[in-house]
């Protein structure tokens, strides 16, 4: 295929944004990307978007103008920002397009996710004994992770205090204040063993890249950052996923290790090429735990690289440099994407604060969500 | 005593002592709970008593209702998953459970136990694993 270009990139911050809706808070975005090219609206030629909870993609045009372009609507979970930015590249490698967006927004109710049986295709005693709770499936992959290879709770405080450590640098982060670990260990207890801070939230924002053909973007002067891989993945059997009422004993794998593996054989290199990682970090024990399915470290290893501080802005591979969800928090429809723009900020070097040192050249990206879903993308300058 | 309802039909049995009804597929013997509606290719089949304490936590905050139905008065309670032997790993809330023993191994079994009053003032029971109590 032919190579795709990420040629601008634009974020409204994330959090809590009163009077906007998520779908404007996406205009702003991509109205945010273009500027930054130096490009109209009038100048796409299509694009892929959409958001969980906040309506159609295709409605943007109300926002941005009728300019009679193609927009598909993706909704696909937390891998929608990945799999827009899929359609996106996809559409312009072919050589149908040279030059379109990929974007994503969305904004949620305060307070977890409430989810209601019937829309996994599950009995409705599942909810009434109290099992519809995301926080649960997480604390019980996690509890079972951590007495299997000997990850303690400091380690899961130090990947939060590292959130937010590095949050106070990225302008389009929610949390922008540090919290000490002693704070975070002692917090309020959510399901054991992750206490209140080391949670990310349901947010609200909105993210748009604007990609270009090889031709288009050396036009623009813009040919730098190149996408080398990006891909999504369902559950293999054998998976241990949100909302299972069982499992089967032969454990099987896990969608991250399949989306992982894609990404890496598509780009033609491994884990030891990575510069930069931003990880999906709905808890802090999801980053431990994709820290070793992503192939970064081997399972167990997580606890010396945070005690060493190996994750860190100046360790050896930076992790969620922009705080991640727990700093950022999580707008479904956004989150992927925020990622995607993370790296091109750190490839590009413009992250100041935060800003991974050594020039990285390497960034890669990783989402899972429910039902067993992962995406995962790598860029390169 | 009042009338009792189950929260759902053909998840359990009381008798001769409390056990779950998962279901096993036809061919290939995997084995699922509860057992797949209306799915042709699984059989109903009874699954073992006790089990190992599969993986756990605390629900500290009343979850949303909906879909939750328990008590408004809310307590926080363990749940988790029990792997019953040769069979599947099934989740469910505990009780009969101090927080601080739970641990990865540990012996549980089946029990019915009440979760709430229906419209019609009918005891609503559903399942839960508790300690196996020697």
């Amino acid at each position: 295929m032919a190579d795709v270009f990420i040629v601008g990139i634009g974020i409204h911050p994330f959090g809590r944004t009163e009077g906007l809706s998520g779908l404007q808070q996406g205009a702003f975005a991509i109205a945010q990307a273009l500027a930054e090219v130096g490009l109209e609206w009038r100048d796409l030629q299509f694009g892929f978007g959409g958001s969980d909870s906040a309506g159609g993609a295709d409605t943007i045009v109300n926002e941005m103008g009728l300019t009679g372009i193609p927009i598909i609507n993706v909704r696909n979970g937390c891998a929608t920002g990945g799999s827009s930015l899929i359609g996106a590249w996809q559409g312009i490698a072919s050589g149908q397009y040279d030059l379109g967006v990929a974007f994503g927004y969305d904004k949620h109710p305060r307070g977890a996710f409430n989810a209601m049986p019937a829309e996994y295709s599950l009995p409705d005693w599942y909810g009434e004994v109290g099992m519809m709770v995301t926080t649960q499936f997480f604390a019980m992959k996690l509890q079972r992770y951590m007495a299997q290879h000997g990850i303690t709770p400091t380690a899961l405080g130090r990947v939060a205090q590292k959130a937010f450590d590095n949050g106070v640098h990225a302008p389009h982060a929610w949390r922008r204040s540090p919290v000490d670990l002693e704070t975070i260990l002692t917090s309020q207890m959510i399901s054991d063993p992750l206490t209140k801070y080391m949670f990310c939230s349901p947010a609200e924002g909105g993210v748009a890249l604007i990609l270009a053909s090889e031709k288009k973007a050396r036009q623009l002067g813009r040919a730098n950052i190149r996408i080398k891989a990006a891909v999504t993945r369902t559950r293999p059997p054998g998976s241990f996923e949100v909302f299972s009422p069982s499992l089967s004993i032969e454990r099987g794998g896990a969608p991250t290790l399949l989306a992982s593996a894609a990404a890496f054989e598509m780009a033609g290199i491994g884990p030891e090429d990575i510069d930069v990682a931003q990880l999906q970090d709905t808890e802090s024990g999801a980053e431990i735990m994709h820290m070793a399915e992503n192939g970064f470290c081997k399972d167990g290893e997580q606890e010396e690289w945070l005690a060493e501080g190996w994750s860190r802005i100046d360790g050896r591979l930076p992790i969620n440099t922009d705080g991640g969800c727990l700093a950022c928090g999580e707008p479904i429809g956004a989150s992927g994407l925020r990622q995607v723009y993370e790296n091109v900020v750190q490839l590009r070097g413009t992250g100041g604060g935060r800003q991974a040192p050594g020039a990285p050249r390497v960034g890669y990206t990783h989402v899972y969500g429910a039902p067993g879903i992962s995406g995962v993308t790598i860029l390169e300058r | 005593m009042g009338q009792v309802v189950d929260i759902a039909e053909g998840l359990f049995v009381a008798e001769p002592r409390p056990a779950l009804i998962g279901g096993r597929h036809r061919d290939s013997g995997e084995v699922r709970f509860p057992c797949p509606a209306g799915n042709p290719a699984y059989e109903p089949v009874m699954l073992p008593h006790r089990g190992k304490l599969w993986s756990w936590t605390v629900q500290r905050f009343r979850p949303k209702t909906p879909p939750y139905a328990g008590p408004a008065d809310f307590t926080p309670f363990a749940l988790g998953y029990v792997e019953l032997p040769d069979a599947v790993i099934v989740e469910a809330p505990f009780v009969d459970v101090e927080f601080d023993a739970l641990h990865i191994g540990m012996e549980m079994e089946t029990v019915l136990v009440p979760l709430t009053t229906d419209g019609e003032g009918r005891s609503v029971r559903s399942f839960a694993f508790r300690p196996v109590q020697e």
